[in-house]
């Protein structure tokens, strides 16, 4: 379980978060949409205890992420998250940059590394690409590597950070149908996207973040058939030209 | 005017000693790329420690490298060291002060590889469960290295031909070495250092091709 508690992020003179509270149980699929600089993004950098927080807590499975005495290396292990630049390690090939954290970080030998990083890659579609470079495919299946690559570590919780939005939109497809399946096969997940058909889809609940607050959550039938908050109406009204 | 007459047989039949020579001038350039490199990458990692004193310490080291005469840098290892009563051999103090111009330049360079390598790079790595440490030598190291690697042979010839500075302080066991001591000893002046002049050529030619050859191998991205 994923627990954000009166969550509060300032960069500089601009708070970005103004007292976020938000629980994810397991096998939930939440998305947040908004505008841009609303927080989403930041929300999900703060939950992986990459970008510190001001005030508040973020507990995963009971652990607080920014607690002094938490190991981020070790919580990281549980949560994976794919950006929006996808981030590929240009210098390894596809199986490398899937096989190198597992390896590397929990120690496992190459041949159950690269077992575990063929079955995830075959999972995506990349199945015919473990010896290419990432420079070599295209922005979606980068993309999609990305996510294996985050797979690979065995997390609990995965976080998408608009991994659709530097996509040209004929890649879109691909990579909202491998986060369908992930979240089909039941993996807890909270994802920004800008893909409104998408997160009416494949979400139990749906958040609106408008200026640093959550302004709305509900399942997406409500939220997109009946927005309460005046500020989710105009947002999707403006998505829908 | 000029009736100089060449007597090249007379320098070839000392090739074998100069080529010898020639063994321990690559011998001291190897060295001291390969233990400059080494350093470089430390002086990188204090660079970015965020610590005073050791960024302090590579920015020094950097400056007095980059900015004072090769030939000082090695007076200063072999005499400047002496003053303080340690006494180093030539081969030691030629090595110690191309490896320290070598570990200069070098850290410079890495310091503009690192700017071309995204910090996402470095997230992407964190985010994956890796330690600084880790996501540094796993994941920015290797680009690093990729990028300075021009720079690197670059460096790697300017190590060879700095070798013959190495006579200042006492070397004639390196190419230049052997050569000043063969043309005391036969007077063919301008035919041993010709000479010296083309072996030099020829190993630096070699060092640069077999580079382009490495590269062409490790880097296949």
């Amino acid at each position: 379980m994923i627990e954000i508690e009166h969550v509060r992020k300032s960069f500089g003179q601009l708070e970005v978060l103004k007292g976020i509270d938000l629980t994810v149980s397991k096998g939930e699929v939440v998305t947040i949409i908004g505008g841009s600089g609303s927080g989403k993004s930041t929300l999900l950098t703060c939950i992986n205890g990459l970008e510190p927080i001001d005030s508040g807590r973020i507990l995963i499975d009971g652990t607080e992420v920014h607690a002094k005495s938490t190991d981020l290396n070790k919580l990281r292990r549980k949560v994976g998250i794919v950006f929006q630049q996808w981030n590929a390690f240009p210098h390894l090939t596809v199986l490398e940059n899937v096989t190198l954290a597992p390896r590397k970080v929990l120690g496992m030998a190459r041949a159950e590394a690269e077992e575990i990083a063929v079955r995830q890659l075959t999972h995506v579609g990349l199945g015919d690409k473990l010896k290419t470079y990432p420079g070599r495919l295209s922005g979606g299946q980068q993309q999609r590597m990305a996510i294996a690559r985050a797979l690979a570590m065995s997390p609990e919780y995965m976080l998408f950070d608009e991994v659709t939005s530097a996509l040209d939109p004929q890649l879109v497809g691909e990579v909202l149908d491998t986060l369908k399946m992930l979240a089909q096969e039941g993996m807890t997940m909270i994802l920004v996207t800008h893909e409104m058909a998408f997160a009416r889809d494949v979400s139990d609940r749906v958040a609106f973040f408008h200026q640093g607050v959550m302004a709305e959550i509900g399942p997406p039938q409500q939220i997109f058939g009946d927005p309460q908050h005046p500020e989710t109406r105009k947002f999707l009204s403006s998505t829908r030209q | 005017m000029f009736n100089y007459t060449f007597q090249w047989k007379q320098a070839m039949a000392r090739l074998p000693q100069m080529l010898d020579g020639a063994i321990v001038t690559m011998q001291v350039a190897i060295l001291s790329m390969v233990i400059g490199i080494l350093l470089a990458i430390v002086l990188t990692m204090f660079r970015l420690s965020g610590i005073r004193i050791l960024s302090a310490v590579a920015k020094a080291w950097v400056e007095i490298a980059r900015n004072t005469p090769a030939l000082f840098q090695i007076y200063m290892a072999h005499f400047g060291l002496g003053s303080f009563g340690l006494h180093l051999s030539p081969f030691l103090s030629i090595l110690i002060g191309i490896t320290f111009n070598n570990a200069g330049y070098l850290t410079e360079n890495f310091r503009g590889a690192l700017k071309a390598i995204p910090d996402t790079q470095t997230r992407a790595a964190r985010s994956l469960g890796m330690g600084a440490a880790g996501a540094f030598r796993h994941v920015v190291l290797p680009q690093m290295l990729r990028i300075s690697f021009l720079p690197m042979t670059n460096q790697m010839v300017w190590a060879i031909l700095m070798t013959s500075l190495g006579v200042t302080v006492g070397m004639n066991t390196d190419l230049y070495g052997v050569t000043q001591d063969l043309n005391a000893l036969t007077f063919r002046t301008f035919e041993l250092f010709a000479l010296a002049a083309v072996i030099f050529y020829v190993i630096t030619k070699i060092v640069t091709l077999g580079a382009r050859l490495i590269a062409a191998r490790l880097f296949r991205y």
